[in-house]
């Protein structure tokens, strides 16, 4: 295999993901309600965007109505466009979402002991990734698979094919796990919190693997999850989530020196940091329930900076500047 | 809210959940409650003495006089049935309390303490689950000879070993979960973390199982009677009056008809309450 | 027991040598019995007013020795000292009071709860059975635990169920305190919390051993937490303790290879101090069989022959009384 010329995230290219205005919608107690609130993400090639935000933000739900992976009786896609290699994913047929589903785009989760067969050898379900989407034989299969053990740094591959998961350690399964989501060499992998149930020096190990695999194939990465640390490590730019909207995007490193949302802002300063020794600043109040959001700024309620106007009008997600690389979702904010 | 504000909740709970079970529930209960009412007030109800003899009147087919009919002593069908189901739900009852109350002690102890001593209770109770429960009343009765009390005690044997089982599995979940730890961590002993904290949890699936299994009690009664280990003549029981009719079934069919009747409707009446109330309770546990 | 240490009356809690382990199998014919060594060895001090902090990944032992000093597990050896009483030498009515005075936080505020009692019922519970107050002052304190942990008094008649994470461990501690601690064990009381709330009730425990004065020792994989809570902290690797200290020096300038490694694993938010990811593939050992020697051999860079075949011992730096390490080399710091 030949290691791609690797572009720089994004520019001058066509993006790989570009979701307009999505909508997603739950049914809770005999009602629709917005769990993803008129999101709109772009995703460029080699790039990596990680989607922050805590629990209830939407993040999680984000991805999972890209590929539409959500429970179909109580769950629904409300409103807006999924636009990859030219289709609209949201208003594709269940048939022709199998054909994108671990083929071009893949997703990787947070438990990797439920997200395998446990009655399964991995050399076979990986096989049967592959098998699922290309035309080859068995044999090619399986040889694809001890290559890709290999890849995501699984010693002896050969014969940790005909290992069952459970004698793999956590962090062998999640490797496992990407073995299978790129299997068939998407161009967009989903990865929804993947080291979060992970120790720390396995969390470094992994994330080691996929910076590695995102290089070797030019793929893109959403990378979702509540931790700012990760972020930093991984990511080159980020989306900050609240209540089911998104409330900015920047580049990784203009979000961290110089935090635009107030959101984002108490995040950092609420966050313990090993490097230094100082207090942490908790954040007053508590995300608004999905059934009780309020028409104005969800974060008003919360916010140190916030004006008459913030609790009665819904603010939009504006560029700060002329790049159309920094968003925010304020009022404050965007006047200045 | 305080243990009398929820004993007299109770009743409203009850009703909602048996409304969820689906109409079948109330109809069980309705009829449950027909029989029970018969029981109380048989004095009232039942038109003449169950025990008292009439020669003349002997074998006679139902009447306007005998509703039922005679059995071969002349005493009113009727009135015997209406009395048997004193004996019968009495017996039920009874039985099915004890063993509720045996099971669940021995099932919550064996699941806490675990190791050997669980162990050995399983073996007992897998070994008592082998026999065929008709069989093992059986036994019991004919050691102990027949009479109410002895009668009450050996169908209590018969249901003892599903509660015990019944009552284990819960207290092993349960007992792994923090907040039990956190009990043994303020302090607390170990007949509280029980009764206070584990029983609780188990309760309402042990009472619905009790009345699901107050049926099958009423079967055994019925069957052991009819065997003639059960309440001596002549008293009225259901069981009893089944094999006098079953021995005159070619002259008088009404002799085994009726008290046959009598059974089929308490168990009826006791699986479609059960069975409602096992369904109301199931998806509400789904769902939580 | 080998330090001959006569512990003074106002030390709070102190661990000599503790020791736990369980077996696994050896009564059905397909396994043999295998020993995992839990806890080995662990001694550590917690003075009256300070939080100490115990660290580590999954397996190394930390929960297990925490559990241990509170004889929720029986120790199978060593000594465990509160304000100069033998606690493993307690039982019935004086073990009972040493649970009074030593408590417990739980990490998930979902399983800690009772699901089918009030909070009133949970918070009054301790309190009736240690008798520590009397019919018509428990519900006053009650109401006071629940002040202090910043929830209103209407949450009492509620249920768990009624409640956010965040909320469910304010309960959970608020429970701990009622008795009046003054040592509290708090098992990864929130790792299981986002951010925001994380730091509500970090800010929360603080406050709270402030105002009464409590020693605790915080268990937590997680070091920037630990470093934000904890002014010494216990490096623990596979059994053992691997390295103690004040936090910052542990955390700054580590002496024990595995301190280091964890510390440089653990991210920090800002990219410019992006750490290079290595790609490695070493798990974290086995407790059933583990290397021999110093644990941390296989996946030490420093590793010589020495350290295959001894084990290290926890030793005082020298020049630097506050901070001991395990290892035969240690790092300069």
């Amino acid at each position: 295999m030949t290691q791609e010329t690797i572009a720089p995230p994004g520019q001058g290219l066509a993006p790989v993901l570009d979701i307009h205005n999505l909508r997603t919608e739950l049914l809770i107690d005999g009602q629709w309600r917005a769990v993803v609130r008129n999101v709109s993400l772009t995703i460029h090639r080699n790039e990596t965007l990680a989607l922050v935000g805590e629990s209830g933000s939407g993040k999680s739900m984000t991805a999972l109505s890209v590929l539409k992976l959500l429970p179909t009786k109580i769950s629904r896609i409300g409103a807006g466009q999924i636009l990859f290699e030219g289709k609209d994913l949201a208003s594709l047929s269940e048939r022709d979402l199998r054909r994108i589903r671990g083929n071009r785009i893949a997703m990787i989760f947070q438990e990797p002991m439920t997200s395998l067969n446990p009655t399964m050898r991995v050399g076979e379900q990986i096989s049967e990734a592959i098998r699922a989407h290309k035309n080859v034989s068995r044999a090619d299969a399986r040889l694809q698979a001890e290559q890709l053990l290999q890849q995501v740094g699984i010693p002896s591959a050969r014969l940790r094919l005909e290992d069952y998961p459970h004698q793999f350690s956590g962090g062998m399964r999640q490797r496992v796990m990407i073995a299978m989501a790129i299997a068939c060499r998407p161009a967009l992998l989903l990865a929804d919190e993947p080291t979060t149930a992970l120790d720390v020096t396995i969390q470094a190990q992994v994330l080691a693997v996929l910076a590695k695999l995102k290089s070797t194939y030019g793929m893109s990465m959403v990378f979702i999850t509540h931790n700012l640390g990760v972020v930093a490590l991984i990511a080159d730019r980020v989306a900050v989530m609240y209540a089911g909207e998104i409330v900015e995007i920047a580049a990784v490193g203009d979000l961290y020196s110089e935090p635009m949302h107030p959101y984002t802002a108490a995040l950092l300063d609420a966050m313990p940091r090993v490097d230094r020794t100082e207090d942490v600043q908790p954040i007053p109040g508590s995300v608004p329930a999905l059934t009780d959001i309020p028409s104005g700024c969800a974060y008003a309620a919360r916010c140190p900076l916030k004006q008459p106007c913030c609790e009665k009008d819904h603010p939009e997600l504006l560029p700060i500047d002329g790049t159309n690389q920094r968003f925010v979702r304020c009022f404050v904010r965007s006047a200045k | 809210m305080s243990t009398l504000q929820r004993l007299c909740h109770a009743p409203l709970a009850f009703g909602r959940l048996l409304s969820r079970g689906g109409t079948t529930g109330w109809i069980g209960f309705a009829l449950l409650l027909a029989i029970i009412f018969m029981a109380v007030f048989a004095r009232w109800i039942a038109p003449h003495d169950p025990i008292e003899q009439n020669i003349a009147n002997r074998l006679m087919p139902p009447s306007s006089e005998f509703l039922l009919g005679t059995d071969s002593y002349g005493r009113d069908v009727l009135s015997r049935i209406i009395y048997g189901a004193r004996i019968s739900l009495l017996v039920g009852i009874s039985s099915i309390v004890i063993a509720m109350i045996f099971g669940t002690v021995v099932g919550m102890l064996s699941g806490y303490i675990g190791g050997r001593f669980d162990q050995l209770v399983m073996a007992v109770v897998d070994v008592m689950l082998s026999f065929p429960s008709l069989l093992l009343g059986l036994m019991v009765a004919a050691v102990m000879g027949a009479s109410i009390e002895n009668l009450i005690i050996a169908i209590a044997v018969t249901e003892f070993a599903p509660f015990v089982r019944l009552a284990r599995a819960p207290t092993l979940a349960i007992k792994e979960k923090e907040f039990i730890e956190a009990g043994r961590a303020l302090g607390f002993g170990h007949a509280r973390l029980m009764v206070v904290h584990i029983l609780p949890n188990m309760v309402s699936d042990i009472l619905i199982m009790g009345s699901l299994w107050m049926a099958t009690a009423i079967r055994t009664e019925a069957s052991l009677s009819f065997i003639g280990l059960g309440v001596r003549p002549p008293t009225a029981t259901w069981g009893g009056m089944i094999r006098e009719g079953f021995e005159n079934i070619l002259d008088a069919w009404w002799l085994a008809l009726f008290p046959s009747l009598a059974v089929f409707a308490t168990v009826l009446a006791l699986n479609l309450l059960g069975d409602a109330l096992r369904d109301a309770i199931d998806p509400k546990q789904r769902r939580s | 027991m080998n330090t001959g240490r006569n512990p003074p009356q106002d030390q709070g809690i102190v661990v000599e040598n503790l020791c736990k382990h369980y077996t696994i199998g050896g009564r059905w014919p397909a396994r043999a019995k295998q020993i995992v060594h839990a806890v080995l060895d662990v001694s550590l001090v917690v003075a009256k007013g300070e939080s100490v902090g115990l660290v580590g990944e999954s397996g190394c032992g930390k929960s297990t020795a925490a559990r241990a000093i509170l004889r929720l597990i029986e120790p199978d050896s060593g000594k465990i000292f509160h304000d100069g009483v033998d606690v493993c030498a307690l039982s019935g009515p004086g073990l009972r009071q040493y649970r009074r005075r030593a408590q417990l936080v739980f990490q998930d505020p979902y399983a800690s709860l009772n699901p089918k009692r009030t909070i009133r019922q949970t918070l009054e519970e301790p309190l009736r059975v240690h008798g520590m107050a009397k019919p018509d002052e428990i519900a006053e304190r009650v109401e006071r635990a629940l002040a202090e942990v910043g929830l209103p008094a209407s949450s009492l008649s509620r249920y768990p169920n009624e409640f956010s994470g965040g909320q469910r461990q304010r309960i959970g501690i608020a429970r701990a305190l009622v008795l009046e601690p003054d040592f509290v064990v708090a098992d990864e009381p929130v790792s299981a919390l986002d951010v925001s709330v994380q730091a509500q009730i970090l800010q929360l425990l603080k406050t709270l051993q402030q105002l009464r004065n409590l020693s605790f020792l915080f268990v937590s994989h997680d070091l920037g937490v630990v470093r934000n809570f904890c002014s010494r902290t216990n490096v623990m690797y596979l059994g053992r303790i691997v390295e103690t200290g004040p936090t910052e020096q542990v955390l700054d300038a580590p002496r024990h290879p595995y301190t280091r490694l964890l510390r440089n694993s653990s991210p920090i938010p800002d990219p410019a101090q992006r750490i290079h990811l290595v790609a490695s593939h070493q798990d974290l050992p086995s407790a059933t069989n583990p290397p021999t020697g110093c644990a941390f051999h296989p996946r030490c860079p420093h590793a010589k022959e020495r350290c295959r075949s001894e084990v290290p011992t926890l030793q005082a730096i020298p020049g630097d009384p506050s901070r001991a390490v395990a290892c035969h080399f240690p790092l300069h710091g």
